[in-house]
């Protein structure tokens, strides 16, 4: 007997209805959450919406990538927190990543002294609120520099005071841009050349040194052209002028505080990645790999590695997540990352659920993308069936 | 992240009581106070050593707790940070918030809260280490300066700075105390806040002299409790309570003499003040003594500034505009009628 397709058997239709509860039960949750406030806002008259976004902030801020000024809008000075956010998760990532390998490295090292300095580190630092870690090299920064009138002066151009590290700002003068113009056909050049080794391998199994081509290329094209150019560039000093240093760059205590937690923390976390990572590496295939001649560093990059990473990507996503979260303790320190800012945005207009809504909003699309990316490259590590 | 996890809370809590009855009749069935006030700022709201809260906002509650509740004990104190201070209130957290506000348009029309009545006429000023050798305000064109989030501060501060040509890069700190280790490490060339929280602050200090407070209020600041929006009883209550402190200082009426006048002044506003005649209470909801016991819990205007602010303080903050209007000041008290 066929069976007809509209007949379902007794549990299908229970669970169907089960789920259909519950899920009318969250929908009408969060439904009733949202009428709620909205109503409770308006018998209080408190302002909704993202209308203030517009309006001017009035509001100062300490240290902002693009020119900002107190008569730009709310939403610029937002704006400016999260480009903030972004510079310290970007550069946190990348420095957490290189120490976390060398730590990683260190912890699995036969030497004895090494091993145990990386073990010592890790369980110190994992083992320490975040916070606590911020307030300490906050404290170091400014209890170990002098104030400004004081400042060290290592090199000329260079100050350090605990205002922050100056450096000569370079001025690009004609003719710069073919110093410029130099770089690319230099990295231009590097990728024929590896392209070209590469093939050269593949059919004649001959090995030709093109890393350090390639860094020749690009080393010495722009060098020419410097020397061909005269040096087209100009330095424009930091001078002491009154309270402070004005002019060339400055890198402030709060960002070298936030990055130097931030980047010690979460170190520890990614060195226990790279640790187990290499440790779920069977000891056989080293030793097979040593048996067919290869030498250490190709044994690490050809052998350990590409099993090593599958166990390393995924825990580390974790961790950049973290470290992207974590850099919301800014505030404590007093750098205006996105939260500093938004708090300051609450205090004036007293809109904390828009403020808090765009955090969310802000926080979860940075840690989905580093996902994503993260996912990408993991699914590219993984064994391939051929 | 605490701190905004209690905000998230606050929004929260803000979803969840559709209906509130009155504040008052809240306030008496619970039996105690919850009062907003500040995380410690000498002379305005501080633990002792005992952890009994003392200060002149401290007192302000104290005086509506005996005045509604016959005690000036049953209050539970909430240290907030400035930037939950209204939402505390507008979220009903806290019945009543005396915690250096200051009154502006927009949190009076647009944030949930009514103010009460001015209890200190602040400005905001600088301070900043003797050494540096400033004498005025106008001349810290390139410094940098410390101050605290969610204030009025940041933007006095940025106004000031635009208003006067200057450059004036701002530190914005959380928390008052790091903003305050930044200041004393150095990190800042000033320090800007309220006046009298530059007084106060100041003597925290290792060596207080050292620092010096700039002559340049560059704002006004009149400083008022707050309450929830919309409760029109309750807002009166806290108003002609505070009220009621700065009559009895125009009329001589203090904690030690409270009783004596009630019984033997033959002062027609002080017996209606007193509750000997008339029935002022009832209209406020309250019984004939709500003021006599006020004043009993902490004394008139002037004793309360005296007690945490006057000469025999650490602070010494002179009274200035904070004088009664008969002797030049502001205070200018209502009429009990």
């Amino acid at each position: 007997m066929k069976q007809s397709p509209f007949v379902f058997s007794k549990s299908f239709i229970t669970t169907l209805l089960l789920q259909t509860a519950v899920l009318s039960i969250i929908f009408y949750g969060v439904y009733t959450l949202l009428v709620n406030t909205q109503a409770n806002l308006e018998a209080r008259n408190i302002a909704s919406g993202f209308g203030f976004l517009s309006l001017e902030s009035g509001m100062p801020i300490s240290n902002s990538l693009l020119p900002y000024s107190p008569t730009d809008s709310y939403g610029y000075a937002f704006l400016m927190g999260v480009f903030n956010t972004l510079y310290v998760a970007f550069f946190g990532i990348v420095l957490a990543t290189l120490l976390g390998i060398l730590i990683g490295v260190a912890r699995v090292s036969g030497n004895w002294l090494v091993s145990k300095l990386a073990e010592i580190y890790v369980e110190v630092l994992r083992n320490i609120p975040l916070l606590l870690v911020l307030f300490f090299t906050y404290t170091i920064a400014l209890a170990a520099l002098p104030i400004p009138r004081k400042s060290l002066n290592p090199f000329t151009g260079f100050f350090l005071n605990n205002r922050g590290i100056y450096f000569p700002r370079p001025i690009p003068e004609s003719g710069f841009w073919l110093v410029c113009l130099a770089v690319l056909a230099g990295i231009v050049t590097a990728f024929f050349i590896h392209r070209h080794a590469t093939r050269l391998h593949r059919e004649t199994g001959r090995v030709i040194p093109s890393f350090t081509l390639g860094m020749i290329a690009i080393i010495a094209t722009p060098a020419i052209a410097w020397w061909l150019t005269g040096g087209p560039m100009s330095w424009e000093y930091a001078v002491l002028k009154g309270f402070n240093f004005k002019g060339g760059l400055v890198i402030r205590p709060e960002f070298s505080a936030l990055m130097t937690g931030l980047i010690l923390y979460t170190a520890a976390f990614i060195g226990e990645n790279v640790r187990s990572g290499i440790q779920s590496v069977g000891i056989g295939q080293i030793n097979s790999s040593k048996a067919l001649g290869l030498p250490p560093g190709l044994t690490m990059r050809k052998v350990v590695l590409p099993q090593a990473l599958r166990v390393i990507i995924p825990a580390t996503t974790n961790d950049y997540t973290s470290l992207v979260k974590n850099s919301s303790l800014a505030v404590a320190i007093g750098y205006p990352d996105m939260v500093s800012i938004g708090g300051t945005i609450i205090g004036q207009n007293d809109q904390a659920i828009e403020v808090i809504a765009l955090w969310m909003g802000v926080y979860m699309t940075i840690n989905l993308v580093i996902s994503l990316i993260m996912n990408w490259l993991n699914a590219k590590v993984q064994l391939i069936g051929r | 992240m605490k701190k905004v996890m209690v905000l998230i809370v606050l929004s929260i809590v803000m979803t969840a009581a559709t209906a509130w009855s009155g504040t008052l009749e809240d306030v008496q069935k619970k039996g105690i106070l919850a009062c907003g006030i500040s995380e410690g700022v000498p002379g305005f709201s501080i633990p002792d050593s005992k952890g009994h809260w003392v200060g002149f906002d401290v007192d302000m509650a104290r005086a509506v707790a005996a005045a509604v509740l016959s005690d000036p004990e049953k209050i539970k104190f909430v240290p907030l940070a400035s930037k939950q201070k209204i939402i505390a209130v507008s979220s009903g957290q806290v019945d009543l918030t005396s915690r250096t506000t200051t009154w502006t348009l927009k949190r009076d029309a647009k944030q949930g809260v009514d103010f009460t009545t001015i209890v200190f006429y602040d400005g905001q000023g600088f301070m900043v280490p003797k050494s540096l050798g400033v004498e005025s305000a106008t001349k810290i064109d390139g410094a940098t300066v410390c101050v605290t989030a969610g204030t009025t501060s940041e933007l006095n501060l940025a106004d000031f700075a635009r208003l006067h040509g200057l450059k004036i890069e701002a530190l914005v700190f959380d928390g008052k105390k790091e903003a305050l280790n930044a200041y004393t490490a150095g990190r800042c060339d000033g320090f800007t806040t309220d006046v009298s929280q530059l007084a106060s602050l100041r003597t925290t200090f290792a060596s207080p002299m050292a620092h010096k407070i700039l002559p340049e209020v560059i704002s006004k600041e009149p400083l008022s409790p707050l309450v929830r929006h919309g409760d029109n009883q309750w807002k009166d209550i806290v108003t002609w309570v505070i009220n009621g402190l700065i009559a009895a200082e125009e009329n001589g009426i203090t904690a030690a003499n409270v009783e004596e006048m009630k019984v033997k002044s033959n002062n027609p506003v002080i017996q209606r003040m007193l509750g000997q005649s008339g029935d002022t209470g009832s209209y406020l909801g309250l019984d004939k003594e709500w003021l006599v016991r006020a004043i009993k819990a902490v004394g008139n205007y002037g004793e309360i500034y005296d007690r945490h602010f006057g000469p025999s303080t650490k602070l010494n903050i002179p009274r200035g505009v904070n004088k009664l209007w008969t002797q030049g000041g502001l205070h200018y008290a209502l009429p009990i009628r």
